[in-house]
C-alpha cells in the first residue's frame, strides 16, 4: 500500500505504508544513530513526532523485550529507507514491522530519507503527516491541525510508582522518563521513587530523598507551567539534583535562563560534547530539539559545564550555590556512547557528600 | 595541545614492497602522513623501498630516499639526515618492525632521535601474544583461551588440554602468515613447525577455536590527552574463521544491537586507552550470535589495511589525523577535512552500507591452494556503496574485474551436489558464488546458515537478488520491476540477459522509463551538517547531489582492485594524471573502487565517483558529468578495456584511438603493421584447435612461447619445448575456441629489454632503455631490470630507439605506451606492444625524472611535448645505476611453484641506487629481503639445459668460499669438473634436501627444475621448503650471476702461491 509524507512547506514524498494503517500528524525530526532503533522509539521524548532514521536500513536485528524504553512508544511515526525483510538476533522476539502494528504506529519506507533529511537540515524541522492518499482536503485539514503542546503530560506517569533498593534514596521527576535512567540508577543501587511531572514540592521532599532527578522529557521546555518551576526552585536548594535533557532545560528556566528552539535539533550519539572543567570529551548521546540560550546564564547562579564541541551549544550546567546540575545529552545512553555515565557516579558521590554535611551537622 | 615545536625534522619510514598483507593502502597512508606533517610545517624524510608508490614522489616529502628498509641502510640515512623524531607507525608492520629494530640497536638513543606516535613499548603489548593478554585480563576484556608455544611439544600439550579444534598464531608475522586451523594433533604439527620457523621470535600462540563466531572490526583513534572515538565499526559476511582481509566485509555493523555495539564499543576504547595508543588502531572482536559474550581477538596499534577501507568508508582520513596527533594536536584541534565545519573529535554517522570484497590472486595461480583460513590471500579489494546491502554488494561483485561480473555464475550450473555443499562449507574465494547456487538450487538460507554460521541476514540478502533475478525473467520490460532490480543493484547488462536482451536494449528501455541514477555524497554525518567532499557514490533514488560546475572536466578512471599484473603502479600514473589535468585547468573526475588506494583519497582530485568500472557505470557518470572526454590509458587493462565500449558511445576517449589501441592488441593487424615497419619480431601464429597448435609449432620450431590471445599480465603463459608438453597445455591450460585461440610463438632466447615511450602524435620521447637481468622466458614484471642497459651494444640500443619511434607513429601513439623486445643474437625484435601506460612508469619517471604520465597527460590534452621543453628521442642517461627487483608473495599461498617463467608471480617491487652496477644490485636484493649470508652452503640443482652454465657459477660460489652442494645429477657434473661437491639424497631418501634445508644446514638454493620434467614434484617441494625456511631461492640462472656480482664485490680475493 502507498502512503506519503508531506511536510508543511507543501514537499510530499511517496512510499510504502509500514506499521499501523492509519494517518498521523507530528513534527518531522531526523536520528543519525546507525542503531538503537528501537530505543528511539520508545523514548518518550519523541512524543508528538515523527521520526526518520537517517541510516537507511532499518530492523536488521529485530526488536526484543530488553532495549525498550518506555513500554508505550509515543512517537506520532517512523519513515525509513528500507526495512529488514529477514531480521537477525538472538534476542530478538519480533520484527521491526510486527512492533509498529503492535506500538499502533504508522510508518513509510522507501523513501529518499536523506534528502528529506537535507530538505529538513535546510529548512528546519517542521510538521509532517503521514498520509494514505492526498487532496486538496487532506492538505487543508492538515495545515488546520496545530501539533500538540502537552506531550509532558501525556508523557508522564500519572501517580506514583517505586522501583525499591536498598541503597540512596532518588526521586526521579517523571516528565517522560527513559528507562535507562533508572536502569542507571538501578545499577547503583538506589532506592527510586517515582514521581508525576507535577508533584510539588512539598510531595517531593515528603519523600525525604537523597537526591532529586530531572529526566528527559519532549516539548517545549517554556510550555512547562509555573508551578513546575517553582518546585525546581525549592527542590534544588533541599537536596542534590541532577537533570536530564528536558531536565536540564527546565532546571535552566527555573533558574531564569531562557530557552529556545533549534534548527533541527541533536538527534543521534555522534554529538562530541567538551566538560570545560576537566577538557575531557565524550561522545554523547543525544535528543533535544530546543536548547539553553547561553546568553540567558549571565544574570543567573547557573554556569555552563559543558558543550559541543562543533555548534558550542549549552550542554551542561551546574548551580554555583547548591550542589545541583544538569545535562542536555543523555548520560544514560540507550542508545548511544556510555561515555558520559559516570555523570550518574557524580551524583551518587554529591548525595554522599550533602548527607556528610547533613550529619557533620 | 598545540603542535610541537621542538622537533623540526621528522623521518617517514614506508612500508617497503606491496606484498599480501601489506599493500598499497599503506601508500595512501604514507601519502598522507607526509602531506599531513608538511602542511604542519614540519621539514619531512621519508625512506621507502617501494619506487612504484606516491609517497616516494619527491613533492611528498621534502627528502625521499628509495633505500632498503634494512638497519644498515635506514641507520645510514638517521646519521646523515639527523631528523629530530621517527614516524613509523604509518608504515604497516615493516615500519614497526623497523623502529622495534632501530630502537634495539641503539642508534635512536645515540642519535637522540624520538619516536612519534604509539610507543614501542605499546606497540609490543599489543603484538606480543603473552603481555596482550596480560593486559586483556587485567581490563577484564575476554580473551579465547590460549597459550603461548615456543616448540611444538608445547603446543601439543596446550591442545590436549583444550581440546580441538585450535587455533595457531605465529607471533609477529604479517597478514596471519602460517597461521591456520588444526582439527587434530598432526595439523598442529605441521602449521606449528611452519609458525615457529616464520615467526622472527620463534613463537606461536595457540588458541581455542572460535570459529563461527560474528567477527566484528572497529577502527579506533586516540590523542595524547586520551580523546578516543570509534572512526568505524563493520561486521564480517565471513565468520571467525576466515582473515578479516579474505573476508567480504560489511560498514556499518548490520546485525547488532544497539547494546551489542555499545558493548564492543567499550571494550575497544578501554584497550585503545589502556595501551596509550597515540594514532590509529584496529580491534578485531568476536561476537557470539546466540548468547550476551564476546571475545577480544586482536588488536594491531597502528593503521592498516582495515583502516584505510575505514577511511574510504566513511569519508574519514585516519592515516591524516593520525599523523596530527602523533605530532601533539588532539582531535579537538583538527578540523573534519570531510565537512569542513566540524572538528576530527566525531564519529562518522553513515547513511548507506559499504561492501569490501577481496580480490584473490587465483585467476593467476591456478593451481594454488584456494581455501581460506587464517592467513590471509588476497591482493587487493573493492569496495562499493549502496543504499543497502544488495545493491552494495552486486556493485562490488562486478567491480571485482573478473571472468563473472554477475553473483549467479552459470558455469556452476553443472556442478554435482557433494562439491556444492564443500564449496560452500570450506570456503574458498568463490563462496559467495556457491551460495547463490545453491540458493538458487532451493536450499534455505537457514539450511546455508547452518552449514556456514554465515548470519541468516546476509544469506537472506543472496535469496532477495535471487527473487528479484525471478521477476525480472518472469517480466520482461516492466519499469516497477526494473526499478526494483536497479535499487538492489542489478547491472544493465545482468537485466539484458534475464531479458533475453542486451544491456544497451535495457539502458534504452531505463531511460525512456526516467529511470537514471542519482549521486549522493559521502559526508562522514549522514546529511546532518553541510559538507565540501566532493565524494559520491550512486545509487536509485530521488534527489541527486552532485551539482556539475561549469568547468571543463575531463574524467580519469583509475585501474581498480591490485592483483598480480596490475598493482600500484597503475594507481601512481592515475594519480600523476589527475596532477596535470588539474595544473592545466581542468577539473579532474575520477572513477575507482579501489579503496586503499591513493587515487581514491577524495582530496587527490576535484570529484571521485567511487563506482564499480564497467561501460554502465562510467557512463552514468559520463552522462551527468559531460566531460570533455575520458582518459583510459592509465588505469591498467580495466580502464583500456572500457576505451572501446565508451567511444562506441560516442564518447570522446583521449589519447591513442581506440582503433590503434585495437592494431597494437589485435594480432593479425599488428603483424601487418610489423611488417609494413620492416621490423623483426618472433615468427608467430594462431591457432584455434589442438592440432592447429602442433602444426603451428611445428612449423615454428621448438621451443615455442604458447598463451592465450587474451592475456592479462602474462596469464596461462608457457614455454613448451615438446609435442607432449603442448598437448598437456592445450588440454589443461586454456579454454581454446575461434574466438579465444591460442598464440603460438617462436621463442628465441636473449637478453629482454623495454622501452615505454611518450608520444604527441608527432614527437617520441623515450626516457630509457631497461634491460632486463633475466633472460627472455621470465615474465618482465617478474625479471630484475637494470636501467640504464648495461650490456646492449650501441647499435642494438638505436635500433630499439629507432624501432620504439617507428611504432609509436605508425600507431599514432599519444600519450604512453610500452614496447618490449628480445635481443637474440645483437638484432632486438619486438615481442609485445602495450598502448597504454604500463608498471614502470613510476620507476622510470623516478629514475630519469620525467614524469611520464603527467608529461603523457599534458601531451593527451594537447600541449605538444616539445612546448613541454622536451627533446624528442632517447632521453640521455645519468651516472646512478638503478636495479628493480621483484618481490613475491609465495609464503602466503599453498600449492604455489615459485619458479619464474613467462606468467607474472610477484607482487610488488623494491629499487636499488647506486654508482656501481654491484652496489645497486646488492641493495635491490636486500631491499628485497634476499639477504646473503658470506658463508656457508650452497645447494644446486639444475636442469639439464643448465648444467654447462652450472658449472661456471659453483666454481664462482667455490672460490668465494662457499661449499658446494647437490643432487645426484647436478653432483656428478660438477664432481667431473673437478669441484669438491657433497651429494645429498632425493625426497624419499635420508639426510634428504628438504631435511638439510629444515636443519638451517644450507644457506641458499638454486634450483630450476621446471614443473614440466619427471622430477618436478622434487623441484615444488625443495623450492618450496626453501621459501617456508626463509632460505634465499633462485629459480633463474641469471639472477645467481646477478647475486654473484654483488658477493665477488664485497669479497676480497684469496690466493695462494
Amino acid at each position: 500500500m502507498k502512503r506519503y509524507l508531506i511536510l508543511e512547506d507543501g514537499t510530499t514524498y511517496e512510499g510504502k505504508a509500514i506499521g499501523a494503517n492509519r494517518e498521523s500528524i507530528g513534527e518531522l525530526v531526523f536520528n543519525t544513530g546507525m542503531s538503537g532503533y528501537q530505543e528511539s522509539i520508545t523514548d518518550q521524548s519523541y512524543n508528538g513526532q515523527i521520526l526518520m532514521f537517517t541510516y537507511p536500513l532499518i530492523g536488521n536485528y529485530g526488536v526484543n523485550r530488553d532495549d525498550l524504553e518506555s513500554v508505550k512508544s509515543s512517537c506520532f511515526g517512523v519513515v525509513v529507507h528500507e526495512v529488514a525483510r529477514r531480521a537477525s538476533n538472538w534476542q530478538m522476539n519480533m520484527s521491526f514491522e510486527e512492533f509498529l502494528v503492535y506500538q499502533d504506529l504508522p510508518g513509510i519506507s522507501g523513501v529518499d530519507t536523506r534528502a528529506i533529511t537535507r530538505h529538513i537540515r535546510e529548512h528546519g524541522a517542521m510538521k509532517a503527516a503521514l498520509v494514505n492518499e492526498i487532496s486538496d482536503a487532506k492538505f487543508e485539514e492538515f495545515h488546520a491541525i496545530n501539533l500538540i503542546q502537552n506531550q509532558i503530560e501525556i508523557s508522564s506517569t500519572h501517580s506514583p510508582y517505586p522501583n525499591p533498593a536498598n541503597g540512596r534514596k532518588v526521586v526521579v521527576i517523571d516528565f517522560g522518563l527513559k528507562y535507562s535512567i533508572l536502569r542507571e540508577l538501578a545499577r547503583r543501587d538506589c532506592n527510586v521513587m517515582v514521581l508525576p511531572y507535577d508533584a510539588t514540592a512539598k510531595e517531593v521532599l515528603a519523600c525525604n530523598p537523597d537526591g532529586v532527578m530531572f529526566t528527559n522529557g519532549p516539548g517545549d521546555p517554556e510550555s512547562m507551567n509555573e508551578s513546575v518551576l517553582e518546585m525546581i526552585r525549592t527542590v534544588e536548594a533541599a537536596v542534590p539534583v541532577f537533570g536530564i535533557c528536558m531536565g536540564h532545560q527546565l532546571f535552566a528556566l527555573a533558574n531564569g535562563a531562557k530557552t529556545t528552539k533549534m534548527k533541527f535539533g541533536h538527534r543521534g550519539f555522534n554529538h562530541p560534547v567538551r566538560n570545560l572543567a576537566t577538557g575531557r570529551i565524550d561522545l554523547t548521546s543525544q535528543n533535544h530539539g530546543y536548547a539553553v540560550e547561553r546568553a540567558s546564564i549571565a544574570n543567573t547562579d547557573l554556569e555552563i559545564t559543558h558543550e559541543e564541541i562543533n555548534d558550542e551549544t549549552v550542554e551542561g550546567l551546574r548551580h554555583k550555590q547548591y550542589k545541583a546540575f544538569s545535562v542536555q545529552f543523555h548520560p544514560d545512553a540507550a542508545p548511544g556512547p556510555h561515555d558520559a555515565d559516570y555523570l550518574f557516579d557524580d551524583f551518587m558521590e554529591m548525595i554522599d557528600e550533602a548527607k556528610q554535611t547533613q550529619e557533620d551537622k | 595541545m598545540p603542535k610541537r615545536e621542538d622537533i623540526n625534522k621528522i623521518l617517514v619510514l614506508g612500508s617497503g614492497p606491496i606484498i599480501i598483507g601489506q599493500a598499497a593502502e599503506f601508500d595512501y597512508s604514507g601519502t598522507q602522513a607526509c602531506l599531513s606533517l608538511k602542511e604542519l610545517g614540519y621539514q619531512t624524510v621519508l625512506i621507502n623501498s617501494n619506487p612504484a608508490t606516491i609517497m616516494t614522489d619527491t613533492d611528498i616529502a621534502d627528502k625521499v630516499y628509495i633505500e632498503p628498509l634494512t638497519l644498515q641502510f635506514v641507520s645510514q640515512i638517521l646519521r646523515k639526515e639527523l631528523p629530530d623524531a621517527i614516524l613509523p607507525t604509518l608504515g604497516g608492520q615493516q615500519g614497526l618492525n623497523m623502529a622495534m629494530e632501530l630502537s634495539e640497536a641503539g642508534i635512536l638513543d645515540e642519535l637522540g632521535i624520538e619516536l612519534l606516535g604509539t610507543k614501542l613499548d605499546a606497540i609490543d603489548q599489543a603484538e606480543d601474544r603473552e603481555r596482550f593478554r596480560a593486559l586483556m585480563n587485567d581490563l577484564n576484556e575476554p580473551v579465547p583461551d590460549s597459550g603461548i608455544a615456543t616448540t611444538v611439544e608445547e603446543a601439543v600439550s596446550f591442545a590436549d588440554q583444550s581440546g580441538y579444534p585450535v587455533i595457531v598464531r605465529p607471533a609477529f608475522t604479517m597478514g596471519g602468515t602460517g597461521g591456520g586451523i588444526a582439527q587434530d594433533e598432526a595439523e598442529l604439527r605441521k602449521i606449528t613447525a611452519n609458525g615457529l620457523t616464520l615467526s622472527p621470535v620463534t613463537q606461536v600462540l595457540i588458541e581455542q577455536s572460535i570459529a563461527g563466531l560474528k567477527e566484528i572490526e572497529f577502527e579506533v583513534m586516540r590523542d595524547s590527552v586520551d580523546n578516543a572515538i570509534v572512526v568505524c565499526n563493520m561486521e564480517n559476511f565471513d565468520p571467525v574463521g576466515i582473515h578479516t582481509g579474505d573476508s567480504i566485509v560489511y560498514a556499518p555493523v548490520q546485525t547488532l544491537t544497539d547494546r551489542e555495539v555499545q558493548m564492543l564499543r567499550d571494550a575497544s576504547l578501554s584497550i585503545i586507552r589502556a595501551l596509550k595508543i597515540e594514532g590509529g588502531c584496529n580491534v578485531q572482536l568476536a561476537l557470539d550470535p546466540a548468547q550476551d559474550r564476546y571475545y577480544v581477538i586482536e588488536v594491531n596499534p597502528r593503521v592498516s589495511r582495515s583502516s584505510a577501507l575505514a577511511s574510504k568508508a566513511t569519508g574519514y582520513p585516519i592515516a591524516k589525523v593520525a599523523a596530527k596527533i602523533a605530532v601533539g594536536l588532539t582531535l579537538d584541534e583538527i578540523l573534519n577535512p570531510v565537512t569542513g565545519t566540524t572538528l576530527a573529535e566525531f564519529e562518522p554517522a553513515l547513511d548507506y552500507v559499504v561492501c569490501k570484497i577481496p580480490r584473490w590472486p587465483f585467476d593467476k595461480f591456478v593451481r594454488a591452494d584456494r581455501r581460506l583460513g587464517t592467513q590471509m590471500k588476497a591482493t587487493g579489494e573493492v569496495m562499493a556503496v549502496g543504499r543497502n546491502v544488495e545493491e552494495a554488494t552486486q556493485k562490488a561483485i562486478r567491480s571485482l574485474d573478473i571472468d563473472i561480473n554477475y553473483i549467479g555464475d552459470e558455469e556452476l550450473a553443472d556442478l554435482n551436489e557433494a562439491d556444492l555443499v564443500d564449496g560452500i562449507i570450506h570456503a574458498r574465494d568463490d563462496r559467495i558464488f556457491y551460495l547463490y547456487e545453491a540458493i538458487k538450487r532451493g536450499y534455505s538460507v537457514d539450511k546455508l546458515a547452518d552449514l556456514t554460521k554465515i548470519n541468516v541476514y546476509y544469506l537472506d540478502k543472496l535469496l532477495h537478488i535471487y527473487e528479484i533475478e525471478q521477476e525480472l525473467i518472469a517480466t520482461p520490460f516492466n519499469a516497477d520491476v526494473l526499478e526494483l532490480a536497479k535499487k538492489n543493484g542489478f547491472s544493465d547488462e545482468v537485466i539484458g540477459k534475464m531479458w533475453k536482451t542486451n544491456e544497451k536494449e535495457v539502458r534504452a528501455y531505463r531511460e525512456q522509463v526516467g529511470l537514471s541514477p542519482v549521486y549522493k555524497m559521502i559526508d562522514t554525518c549522514a546529511g546532518e551538517f553541510e559538507s565540501q567532499t566532493p565524494y559520491y557514490y550512486s545509487t536509485y533514488e530521488l534527489e541527486n547531489e552532485s551539482t556539475v560546475s561549469n568547468r571543463k572536466s575531463i574524467v580519469v578512471l583509475g585501474s581498480g582492485p591490485i592483483r598480480i599484473g596490475q598493482g600500484v603502479e597503475f594507481d601512481y600514473a592515475t594519480v600523476h594524471s589527475i596532477q596535470a589535468i588539474r595544473q592545466m585547468g581542468y577539473e579532474a573526475i575520477v572513477v575507482n573502487n579501489n579503496p586503499e588506494t591513493v587515487s581514491t583519497d577524495f582530496s587527490m582530485s576535484d570529484k571521485l565517483y567511487f563506482e564499480p568500472l564497467t561501460v554502465e557505470d562510467v557512463m552514468n557518470v559520463i552522462d551527468l558529468e559531460r566531460p570533455e572526454g575520458v582518459i583510459v590509458q592509465f588505469g591498467g587493462q580495466t580502464a583500456i578495456n572500457l576505451a572501446e565500449p565508451l567511444a562506441e558511445r560516442g564518447i570522446k576517449v583521449f589519447g591513442t584511438t581506440v582503433e590503434n589501441v585495437n592494431r597494437a592488441e589485435d594480432r593479425d593487424e599488428f603483424n601487418k603493421l610489423i611488417q609494413a615497419n620492416g621490423i623483426r619480431q618472433p615468427q608467430g601464429r594462431t591457432a584455434t584447435t589442438t592440432s592447429g597448435a602442433i602444426e603451428a609449432a611445428e612449423s615454428i620450431g621448438y621451443p615455442v612461447l604458447v598463451r592465450p590471445s587474451y592475456v592479462l599480465g602474462g596469464r596461462a603463459m608457457e614455454i613448451v619445448h615438446a609435442k607432449e608438453e603442448l598437448e598437456n597445455y592445450m588440454k589443461n591450460a586454456v579454454k581454446v575456441s575461434h574466438n579465444h585461440p591460442v598464440l603460438v610463438d617462436q621463442y628465441l632466447v636473449g637478453k629482454e629489454c623495454e622501452v615505454d615511450v611518450i608520444s604527441d602524435g608527432e614527437n617520441v620521447v623515450i626516457p630509457g632503455i631497461m634491460e632486463h637481468i633475466e633472460r627472455s622466458g621470465v615474465h618482465s614484471g617478474d625479471s630484475m631490470t637494470v636501467y640504464p642497459a648495461q650490456t646492449l651494444s650501441q647499435k642494438v640500443q638505436d635500433e630499439i630507439v629507432k624501432v620504439s619511434i617507428k611504432l609509436a607513429q605508425s600507431l599514432e601513439c599519444i600519450g604512453l605506451m610500452n614496447i618490449q623486445f628480445v635481443v637474440h643474437n645483437d638484432e632486438a625484435y619486438v615481442i609485445e606492444v602495450n598502448p597504454r601506460a604500463s608498471r614502470t612508469v613510476p620507476i622510470m619517471s623516478k629514475v630519469t625524472d620525467l614524469p611520464m604520465a603527467r608529461l603523457a597527460t599534458r601531451a593527451i590534452l594537447g600541449e605538444s611535448l616539445v612546448n613541454q621543453g622536451l627533446k624528442p628521442g632517447l632521453h640521455p642517461a645519468g651516472e646512478i645505476i638503478h636495479v628493480k627487483a621483484p618481490v613475491f608473495s609465495f609464503t602466503k599461498l599453498d600449492n604455489v611453484d615459485s619458479l619464474l617463467g613467462p606468467e607474472m608471480k610477484s607482487t610488488g617491487e623494491v629499487m636499488g641506487s647506486d654508482r656501481t652496477m654491484a652496489k645497486a644490485l646488492y641493495k635491490a636484493f636486500e631491499g628485497a629481503k634476499m639477504h646473503m649470508p658470506d658463508h656457508g652452503k650452497v645447494l644446486i640443482t639444475v636442469k639439464d639445459e643448465d648444467k654447462g652454465e652450472a658449472i661456471d657459477f659453483a666454481r664462482r660460489f667455490w672460490e668465494l668460499g662457499y661449499q658446494l652442494v647437490a643432487t645426484k645429477g647436478t653432483a656428478q657434473t660438477l664432481a667431473a669438473h673437478g669441484l669438491k661437491v657433497e651429494t645429498v639424497g632425493k625426497m624419499t631418501e635420508e639426510n634428504n634436501i628438504v631435511d638439510r634445508i629444515h636443519d638451517h644446514r644450507i644457506q641458499m638454493v638454486i634450483n630450476t627444475i621446471s614443473d614440466s620434467t619427471t622430477s618436478a614434484a622434487d623441484g615444488i617441494k625443495i623450492r618450496s621448503t626453501a621459501l617456508t625456511y626463509g632460505v634465499p631461492l633462485f629459480t633463474a640462472l641469471d639472477t645467481v650471476d646477478a647475486i654473484l656480482q654483488v658477493l665477488e664485490s664485497q669479497a676480497f680475493t684469496t690466493l695462494h702461491l
